[in-house]
């Protein structure tokens, strides 16, 4: 009963996404006020009406209703209870359900929030919304309905996918869902300032909200997908360059490229048309993530539903939102004609210089993604593009993204220069170089990756440090004016720091890795560079949907006992697979991270020990990236923004046009 | 119940990838063939590399790269000699021959357009600011005149 009242109710949301659609367009269009004002109540009620679908597929998969085919495919009774939820997304239907959800959960927010937008503007915003829900939820209803029934329910389902069970998985879909679709909103944002024909700095500062918030979940999801490989899939790895894993990373660094650009809209009316491109590439690229991983293009480790005629219908999706979108874009465009005017040594320049890097870094790492499909229909070659070619490929402009970072965001607006904001940065080279030097000086092989790295991560860091100096100004009380910064100003430092954060732990787990593989034999140390392992026992045990076979290894470092590691093996009998838990004893330094293999013919365990200097380092940068973002996020500049516009809207019902 | 899953258990495939028996005993010839299973990909997986597959055929190839190299083959030899059986999509690193040039070319190549398209606009915008500043206009000169002539 309860699944027949969801598949109702994403019917009737579906009803309601197409009338929000419409009828505001045309309200907008004719002007017509009472037509417009159909959007906020639809946006309420379309949200509500899904999250109602949404919590009925959930009741099916807590109470383990075998008679949906979604729920027998992905769950089991014996599951623990979160990963029974967790199943929800686990799921190509269950996922796009959330899907959804999320696109009528940001739209609602934009008319809950949206008071202080013009009427046009706010009913063509939700309007454009409502149509991406509406084609989705099309998609779902047609191609890929969760509340099918089974014909004969079974005593008991296939269970979800053995990798998938997993806290740190659990919690990645609905971060990167959130974020691909938290694009959507700035691509709504971007098509109804282009049906509007305007676009000022209120614009930027009302889009630039939705993209960072996208941004920052964008972060966490990838986040929390390359911690869980790095600890499950037991190769010590953390970005495979895999299609998927591309297909995520793409969105986010345009989203990074469009939070900076439209700064330069929100402050100097500059880069307008630009920003609105990267509005619509963003969410373009969202669903070219969304296609590669339901069409099954690609082979990728995580094509979950491979059918090429839900490849077909989101290849429709994608043509018609993009097309429609750059169409207007050509058309349109030409009327944003800039305003600010600013040097050649500028901040506005810098920020270019920042979308440029970007924008081209992100356009490598989609060519390289599709190139084995071009290759193989051009050329007839079948060939791969693996981590060679993207590390080789990628990595220059990312450090040139770093050595331009610290120089482009010490400068001011306008009129920059150059001589000037080099001046306060000649400690930080300094140290940087040293730094390097000291990491030149301490390894054993020639790579350069080390120290460069360490360099570019500590000329970032540095460089926030004397940038956050710099903004207190001089004289007393420095420390005091260090706190009252506006929160955008410590969002910038935070993030920025994240971002080098990252380059030191990336920089280090690339260039000084450490890998051993040993037979070990019970109570007989062997040593991996300094650290001396014992293995003590391996044991079986049951897990509640698995069986475990955990060994003990005690580590000694310096003659100093420093803990027991147990790495494990899971096997997963309903799914037939196995998995690894790696044991991973960190510290700011390193992880020390073992693994367990088999037993061998003539006695012992196969064990492999990695030493990964600095991992832990990736994550901490990646989480400083997302309290940037929120601390940005939280700058009350946003809020007083909108009690400024309400006390003077009736003097002003409508911001002044774009020429 | 609990006997069936630790036989099952047992008949699971290995997780353990690289495993001891393959280990070379020359560590300068391990790491060379680490370094060269690194870049080859298994065939039947997907995108991974052979280190770090479990399929039979990941194994066959570590096993094939360690022999070429204590065959006396050098890295580019043993890599042709694989890429002669399996094809070149075992590799990772796609070569630069035929038409992947364009594969190769097109991050630089895209650098150079975006920094050409962004150097002119942002000179432009710098210009945009000239006029203003280059004095008056003909209306505003002749204006000016007439005030100074009063």
């Amino acid at each position: 009963m309860i699944t027949e009242l969801g598949h109702f109710a994403l019917l009737l949301a579906f009803g309601v996404a197409i009338i929000q659609t419409i009828v505001p367009l045309v309200g907008a269009a004719k002007g017509w006020p009472g037509w417009m004002a159909v959007a906020e109540p639809a946006a309420t009620v379309q949200f509500v009406l899904i999250a109602a679908s949404f919590g009925a597929l959930t009741w099916a998969f807590v109470t383990s209703d075998f008679s949906l085919s979604v729920v027998v495919a992905n769950s089991h009774s014996m599951k623990p209870m979160i990963y029974k939820i967790s199943g929800v997304w686990g799921n190509h239907e269950g996922s796009m359900l959330l899907w959804v959800l999320i696109v009528a959960l940001f739209g609602a927010m934009a008319a809950w929030f949206g008071a202080q937008l013009p009427t046009s503007l706010r009913a063509r915003v939700l309007a454009v919304q409502a149509s991406i829900g509406v084609a989705f939820m099309a998609f779902i209803l047609f191609t890929s309905n969760p509340f099918d029934r089974m014909m004969v329910p079974p005593f008991d389902g296939q269970d979800l996918n053995p990798l998938l069970q997993d806290p740190g998985l659990a919690f990645h879909p609905p971060f990167l869902y959130l974020g691909y679709v938290g694009l959507s909103m700035a691509f709504s944002f971007a098509v109804a300032a282009l049906i509007e024909g305007r676009v000022d700095a209120a614009w930027g500062r009302w889009v630039r909200p939705w993209t960072l918030a996208a941004w920052v979940f964008l972060t966490i999801g990838i986040a929390l997908g390359s911690w869980w490989a790095y600890y499950e899939l037991g190769w010590g790895g953390f970005w495979f360059w895999d299609p998927v894993e591309n297909a995520s990373f793409m969105p986010w660094l345009l989203a990074a490229a469009l939070v900076h650009s439209a700064i330069v809209v929100e402050k100097r009316e500059a880069l307008k048309s630009w920003t609105i491109l990267l509005a619509i590439l963003a969410f373009g690229f969202s669903l070219i993530g969304t296609f590669i991983v339901r069409s099954g293009l690609l082979t990728s480790v995580h094509a979950f539903a491979n059918d090429p005629d839900r490849g077909v219908f989101i290849l429709a999706i994608m043509v018609f939102f993009m097309g429609g979108a750059l169409i207007l874009f050509a058309f349109r465009a030409g009327a944003m004609e800039a305003k600010g005017v600013f040097s050649l040594a500028s901040r506005e320049s810098a920020l270019v210089v920042n979308n440029l890097l970007l924008a081209v870094s992100c356009f490598v790492v989609f060519f390289g993604t599709m190139w084995p499909l071009v290759a193989e229909m051009f050329f007839d070659r079948k060939l791969s593009v693996g981590p060679p070619f993207f590390d080789a490929a990628f990595t220059p402009f990312m450090i040139l993204l770093g050595l331009a970072l610290p120089i482009g965001s010490s400068m001011p607006w306008k009129r920059a220069y150059l001589g000037r904001a080099l001046y306060p940065l000649r400690y930080a080279f300094v140290a940087a170089v040293a730094i390097g030097g000291l990491a030149w000086a301490m390894q054993t092989g020639r790579s350069l990756i080390g120290p460069v790295g360490m360099f570019l991560g500590a000329w970032v860091l540095m460089g926030v440090v004397i940038d956050l100096a710099q903004r207190t100004g001089r004289g007393p009380n420095r420390l005091a004016r260090l706190f009252r910064l506006p929160g955008a100003d410590w969002g910038k430092a935070t993030a920025h720091a994240g971002l080098g954060v990252t380059m030191l732990g990336v920089a280090g787990i690339y260039a000084w890795t450490v890998e051993d593989i040993q037979v070990a034999r019970y109570n007989e140390p062997f040593d991996v560079r300094g650290y001396e392992l014992t293995l003590r026992s391996v044991s079986n045990s049951n897990g509640p949907n698995y069986v475990a076979t955990t060994a003990v290894i005690d580590v000694v470092h310096d003659g100093v006992f420093l803990a027991t590691l147990m790495p494990e093996k899971r096997f997963y009998p309903v799914a037939q697979m196995p998995t690894t838990e790696a044991a991973i004893h960190q510290n700011w330094k390193r992880d020390l991270y073992v693994v367990i293999g088999d037993e061998q013919e003539n006695g012992g365990w196969a064990v492999r020990t990695y030493i990964k200097v600095m991992t832990s380092w990736i994550w901490l940068g990646c989480t400083l990236m997302a309290l940037g973002g929120l601390f940005s996020l939280l700058d009350r500049r946003f809020r007083v923004a909108v009690g400024a516009r309400k006390a003077d809207k009736p003097a002003k019902p409508d911001p002044v046009p774009a020429e | 119940m609990k006997h069936l899953v630790l036989i099952l258990m047992l008949l699971a495939t290995p997780l353990a990838a690289v495993e001891p028996d393959e280990v070379l005993s020359d560590p300068v010839l391990e790491a060379r063939a680490l370094d060269l299973s690194k870049g080859l990909r298994c065939p039947v997986c997907q995108s991974e590399s052979i280190d770090e597959s479990n399929a039979p055929i990941s194994k066959d190839l570590r096993l094939l790269v360690r022999e070429r190299l204590v065959a006396g083959d050098s890295d580019r030899e043993a890599l042709d000699f694989i890429v002669a059986r399996y094809g070149e999509f075992v590799l990772l690193k796609p070569t630069f021959g035929g038409a992947n040039w364009i594969l190769w070319a097109a991050g630089p190549f895209m650098l150079l357009v975006a920094a050409g398209v962004g150097t002119s606009y942002v000179r432009r915008r710098s210009r945009a600011a000239a006029p203003q500043d280059e004095g008056l206009d003909a209306d505003e000169a002749k204006a000016l005149r007439e005030i100074l002539s009063k």
